[in-house]
């Protein structure tokens, strides 16, 4: 499986210019808005006629201006799920689900998967966000695509929303062995549900790689707002201490405590920090109820426009984040290469076998 | 009923012929011309656009002497449609083209109303999920343009039903051939003593144009029900 995209276009004044080669997995096309995410997706989709360049699926070519192909969306066999799920009015959730599906075989297996069993009657209007858009994951999975491409399917969601679809596409990573290229510009989505990352600013092709190395990149910083900055690292569980009910991990060569019995010992976990959950201080705390502090060295520090800053940090090799007040910038002579401790909440997102 | 005498219920069933075949066959034409109208891009657009709405401008006299002129049995589409056996000038098929031509331009409209309010991303969508853009058209455009296109029949019927200048220019006004409920009336308020004839076909105008107005309004509130709207 894999999915091959070399394009350049015009596009609200910029030039979009992405070449890359996408394995099997879930792969997320990750940037501020207006980085041109969703023209990429509406290009491989067929909505929109590059300038130049090719997309090939499997070998299989889509578009080549090069050569004069022009694939339109109806034989290229990538199905999309939009964010405003895109269901047909006129027709029943089951009319939908089987709008692309060439015979009924999948449905029931699809119903189970999505939890859809009790919708299947209804029309699209009655239905709340979350179930649309799992309709709308249905739909596009039935059509039996050879790629799936997903444009911020949550962004159009509450919070309890999004928790409740999440699973689900963990599931349809994990089980529907079909590449989808996932755009989205929130970091928890991301760091939950992605195998790798393309990081596009103002229509250039940043990084591609895996999830914890493009975070760790450099220039991570200005994609994220404010309150979205995080790092995702990749760690190892080293132990659990069953009297407190904490998995031990492995960070380098420190230890970090996490809440609960997150895993098999020697299972990778990955783990998102915050910027606004870390704390900096100059000497190391004594006497503080956090368990989790790692000594770090400061790369970058980055004023914000309003009162905040945000602080790249190095701890043996892995990059962390943390926002802070200008204020704390200058009461700490902030500048890159000098040593603290940062004081940390960390969160498992997703445990990897 | 209504105590209607023969040459009235002769004009009305005749003009109920006359809109209804007014309206079945223009009503695919008035759908291409919306659709070239809505989205189309090609040279002579606006042109085509007048040519549709001019109908609806010109005095309908005027209509019926250029449809005398081009479709008589002189006029050069006259002598077309007469090698298919098809005769218009002063026979009831040519009240049907006046008044699908009357009523074309009102269709047009509505049609092509509906077709502006039909979501493009939802065609789209169905096309990323494999249909052809025929499938597109009769799965989900033409479905979702419904409401608008039977309210563009019912108003392109009602427009047969009471077109008057056109038709009498151009098929005359003669009883159980030509006569339509409005030239009928025509006829009765012109002779004394006719007022009561006159009277029941305005009653039964009324009444018919009131049937049109609220099935299309059972219609649309059926169909929007159905779109969940």
């Amino acid at each position: 499986m894999n999915v091959e995209i070399d394009i350049t276009h015009g596009f609200d004044g910029l030039t979009l210019r992405v070449e890359a080669e996408v394995k099997g997995g879930l792969t997320a096309v990750f940037g501020p808005s207006g980085a041109g995410k969703t023209t990429v997706l509406n290009i491989v989709a067929g909505l929109i006629r590059p300038d130049a360049g090719r997309v090939c699926v499997n070998g299989r070519v889509l578009v080549d201006t090069g050569a004069g192909v022009f694939l339109p969306p109806a034989k290229r066999r990538v199905a999309v799920v939009f964010q405003e799920a895109r269901l047909f009015p006129h027709l029943s959730v089951e009319r939908n689900l089987l709008y692309g599906a060439k015979s009924r075989d999948g449905l029931a297996d699809m119903v189970d998967l999505l939890g859809l069993g009790a919708l299947m009657t209804r029309a699209p209007g009655t239905l709340s966000g979350g179930e649309a858009q799992r309709v709308a994951l249905g739909r596009a999975l039935l059509s039996d695509p050879e790629l799936l491409l997903m444009d911020e399917p949550l962004s159009a969601l509450d919070r309890a929303r999004k928790q409740e679809l999440m699973p689900y596409f963990e599931r349809l990573r994990d089980e529907a062995r079909l590449p989808i290229l996932y755009v989205s510009h929130d970091v928890e989505e991301v760091a939950q549900l992605a195998d790798q990352v393309m990081l596009l600013r103002g229509g250039q092709m940043q990084a591609l790689g895996p999830v914890a190395q493009v975070f760790a990149g450099e220039g991570m910083a200005p994609e994220i707002s404010r309150d979205m900055a995080a790092a995702v690292l990749e760690v190892s569980i080293a132990g659990y201490d069953a009297r407190d009910g904490l998995t031990e991990l492995r960070l380098g060569g420190t230890p970090l405590w996490l809440p609960g019995q997150a895993g098999e010992l020697g299972h990778r976990l990955r783990l998102r920090i915050d910027a606004r959950d870390v704390m900096l201080s100059e000497t190391e705390p004594q006497g503080i109820s956090a368990l989790n502090i790692l000594p770090v060295t400061v790369r970058e520090v980055r004023a914000g426009p309003g009162s905040g800053a945000l602080v790249a940090l190095d701890h043996d090799g892995h990059r962390l984040m943390a926002r802070i007040t200008k204020r704390s910038v200058r009461r700490l002579g902030l500048e890159p290469g000098k040593r603290l401790f940062a004081v940390l909440k960390t969160m498992a997102v997703a445990a990897r076998g | 009923m209504l105590g209607l005498g023969e040459a009235e219920w002769g004009a009305v069933a005749l003009s109920l012929k006359v809109s209804f075949w007014a309206t079945v066959l223009s009503l695919p034409l008035a759908l291409i011309t919306a659709q070239a109208l809505a989205r189309g891009r090609f040279w002579g657009k606006s042109a085509l656009n007048l040519a549709v709405h001019l109908p609806l401008l010109m005095p309908p006299v005027v209509t019926g002497y250029l449809l005398l002129v081009l479709f008589g049995t002189q006029g050069p589409l006259g002598r077309f449609f007469a090698l298919f056996g098809v005769e218009f000038a002063f026979r009831w098929t040519g009240a049907a083209l006046a008044g699908a031509i009357m009523g074309f331009p009102l269709m047009v409209r509505a049609v092509r109303l509906a077709l502006e309010a039909v979501d493009g991303r939802l065609e789209d969508a169905a096309g990323t999920l494999g249909a052809s853009r025929a499938r597109v058209y009769l799965t989900i455009t033409l479905p979702l343009m419904a409401p608008g296109i039977a309210a563009g029949a019912i108003l392109g019927f009602a427009k047969a039903m009471g077109e008057f200048g056109a038709t009498i220019t151009f098929v005359s006004n003669i009883p159980g051939q030509t006569q339509t409920v409005p030239t009928a009336i025509y006829t009765f308020l012109q002779v004394p003593g006719q007022e009561g004839a006159a009277l029941r076909l305005i009653v039964v105008s009324i009444l018919l144009s009131a049937g049109a107005l609220i099935a299309s309004e059972l219609l649309a509130a059926r169909m929007r029900r159905r779109l969940g709207r």
